[in-house]
């Protein structure tokens, strides 16, 4: 268990309910927050590209962690909801010409609804055996995007205009600079409304499902819909992130979607911290930032051996993998847990408990 | 007795003491060839605290899944009777309603083998007995500031005077799983009684527990019930603690009701004796 600082009486449920109560942790949200805004005017394209996707990734793992991490509902259908967000998204655009708030929120509920749908086999099945039949909605997904040729221009994969909101227009020059702000804003609400559901009651009976089923139907908890609900509010979460992919890569296409991303998804939150925010937050940062870091110093280091370039690639997926090991390892309740741990130790420091 | 003052009624039924709440009839359930109930009937007085013992097998949580809809019995009715604010009344069969709805009638329990949300706090776990009594709506869950909120306050309100009245305001925040084996079943207990409960369903609340525990749970048991004459039906071992809190016990023997009656005369039963209590009982 985390230590918590001692010493703070509240006077008031409301106040002991707030999600900071400390000097200490106000002041960690003030620099989280200054960083954030910091962030585009110190970064170069590049990069900022990088904390892009990341932003993106960060939305996507927080869906996927309500439903697997808090609702204990294994899922291996992220890619195929990604899927449905972005190839909405992308249509209702391009095609019937709505404007982009519009038809990210269309992607969001029609994800919702999907994911919804897709989830009524976990009403049957649980752990393993409902992980194979997600399995099988992922694929059944992907291979509609990639037979149906509607979901292509000729044949060109789908191309997403460049962005425009209301008179307001995404420039060359500045792309990622402005994107950032659009998925920043989108990240912080994804993030801030499921910290919130989670400390409201229908969070917590999403957490009853997942600990003990029986006994929450004995409270009144209606197993049925709380897990397709569940289902639903995840996969609006993903539809998010699959919608802002679509028109941040301005091109659609099946092969971004496959079986690999949602194992990729699935990974960032066990990395990060099964049933935590921060944790998704932390695990979608770690599994899109470790590959590029690696990439640039086993680049350099390559320089130097030039008998390794052409096994470069490789050897930057083994110590990939390696690294994920040993964090499981390590702490296998994840970096969330590991930063808690930090937490604890400087609190207590110079004693050890 | 409890002198403080409480603001919340633990007690949702509105059924005048004295009156049937639960009527169980010909209530039968077989698993392939074993028959785990074979036809039982008995009646549950609106305000008594209400016993079932039996030997091991007798029966006993069975009967106790069948009334909150976790086993569905292929015969028999379990008719609770509901009265609501305006004073109409009206008949449910539990036997044939689903578990939840069978909560949002007020019927709540524990369980003889501690089932608890493990990760989640001692707060967490009372508040979700307030689960029926709240309104889950998704936007509002997510914005949290208005509706979410004045909501989470009002409820905690009456967790609290749940926390105090089973002295549970130590491990509050507490993950139950960390907690002893003996505050996990007061915790439990809390659960159910933050359900308001109309019928209160207690299995084996003292299984496993030593002497001093098992009077703290009596103890609980029947500040609750003298407090707001919550209806009890519970399952228990322990011959001296039935003997003590209940005003009615039945008795179950392979599936069959032998005895039904108060203490003395169920202690006067000579089936009851033989099958279960022993000579010198």
């Amino acid at each position: 268990m985390a230590a918590t600082a001692t010493g703070i009486y509240h006077r008031s449920y409301q106040r002991e309910m707030a999600l900071r109560h400390t000097r200490a942790e106000y002041l960690r949200l003030a620099l989280l927050v200054t960083a954030l805004l910091a962030t585009p005017y110190v970064l170069d394209r590049y990069w900022l590209s990088i904390v892009n996707t990341i932003l993106i990734a960060v939305i996507g793992a927080v869906g996927l962690n309500i439903l697997v991490g808090f609702t204990g509902q294994i899922s291996l259908g992220q890619g195929g909801f990604l899927a449905v967000g972005a190839f909405t998204s992308a249509l209702l655009y391009e095609r019937a010409a709505l404007p982009m708030p519009v038809s990210v929120l269309c992607a969001v509920l029609l994800t919702a609804g999907a994911g919804a749908l897709f989830g009524l086999p976990a009403l049957r099945l649980k752990g393993l055996y409902l992980a194979i039949a997600t399995l099988a909605s992922q694929e059944i997904i992907v291979f509609i995007a990639r037979r149906w040729t509607f979901l292509r221009d000729g044949s060109a994969p789908l191309s997403v205009e460049r962005l425009h909101i209301g008179g307001y227009q995404i420039t060359r020059e500045y792309f990622e600079f402005q994107w950032y702000w659009v998925l920043l804003g989108c990240a912080v609400l994804a993030v801030l409304g499921a910290r919130n559901l989670f400390r409201s009651g229908l969070g917590r009976a999403f957490m009853a499902v997942r600990d003990q089923d029986i006994a929450a139907s004995a409270i009144g908890v209606n197993v049925t819909r709380a897990k397709v609900t569940a289902f639903a509010v995840s996969s609006g979460f993903v539809g998010l992130a699959g919608a802002l992919s679509a028109h941040y890569t301005e091109t659609v296409t099946w092969e971004s979607f496959t079986l690999e991303v949602s194992i990729l998804y699935l990974a960032m939150i066990i990395v990060g911290g099964l049933g935590s925010i921060a944790g998704a937050c932390y695990g979608a940062v770690f599994m899109m930032l470790v590959p590029v870091l690696l990439n640039e110093s086993i680049g350099a280091v390559g320089d130097s051996l030039p008998f390794l370039s052409g096994r470069l690639p490789a050897i930057e997926n083994a110590v990939f993998g390696l690294v994920i090991i040993l964090f499981l390892l390590l702490e296998p309740r994840g970096l969330d847990r590991i930063w808690q741990r930090m937490k604890d130790y400087l609190r207590f420091w110079p004693f050890r408990y | 007795m409890v002198s403080r003052a409480y603001r919340f009624s633990l007690n949702s039924s509105r059924v005048p003491a004295g009156e049937p709440l639960l009527e169980i009839r010909d209530l039968s359930l077989r698993f392939g060839g074993i028959h785990a109930l074979s036809a039982v009937s008995f009646t549950v007085t609106q305000g008594q605290v209400h016993a079932v013992i039996g030997p091991n097998g007798a029966g006993k949580s069975s009967l106790l899944n069948c009334l909150s809809g976790l086993y569905r019995p292929q015969q028999g009715q379990a008719l609770l009777h509901v009265r609501d604010d305006a004073g109409e009344s009206s008949t449910h069969d539990l036997a044939r309603l689903r578990p939840h709805r069978i909560a949002r009638l007020g019927v709540a329990r524990s369980f003889q083998n501690i089932e608890l949300f493990g990760h989640l706090t001692v707060l967490e776990n009372l508040m979700l007995g307030r689960h029926i009594h709240m309104r889950h709506r998704l936007l509002a869950s997510m914005v949290w500031f208005g509706p979410a909120r004045r909501q989470e306050v009002r409820h905690r309100e009456f967790v609290e005077e749940v926390i105090d009245l089973l002295q549970l305001q130590a491990h509050r925040h507490q993950p139950v799983s960390a907690l002893a084996y003996g505050i996990q079943k007061r915790v439990e207990l809390g659960r159910a009684l933050c359900v308001e409960p109309s019928l209160l369903l207690l299995d084996e609340p003292m299984a496993g527990m030593n002497a001093e525990e098992k009077e703290d749970m009596a103890r609980y048991i029947l500040d609750v019930h003298e407090l707001r004459h919550v209806t009890v039906l519970l399952i228990e071992h322990d011959m001296g603690v039935v003997m003590d809190i209940s005003d009615r016990i039945s008795v179950l023997d392979f599936g069959r009701l032998i005895g039904d009656g108060t203490p003395d005369a169920v202690r006067a039963n000579r089936a009851v004796v033989e099958a279960y209590l022993g000579a010198d009982a």
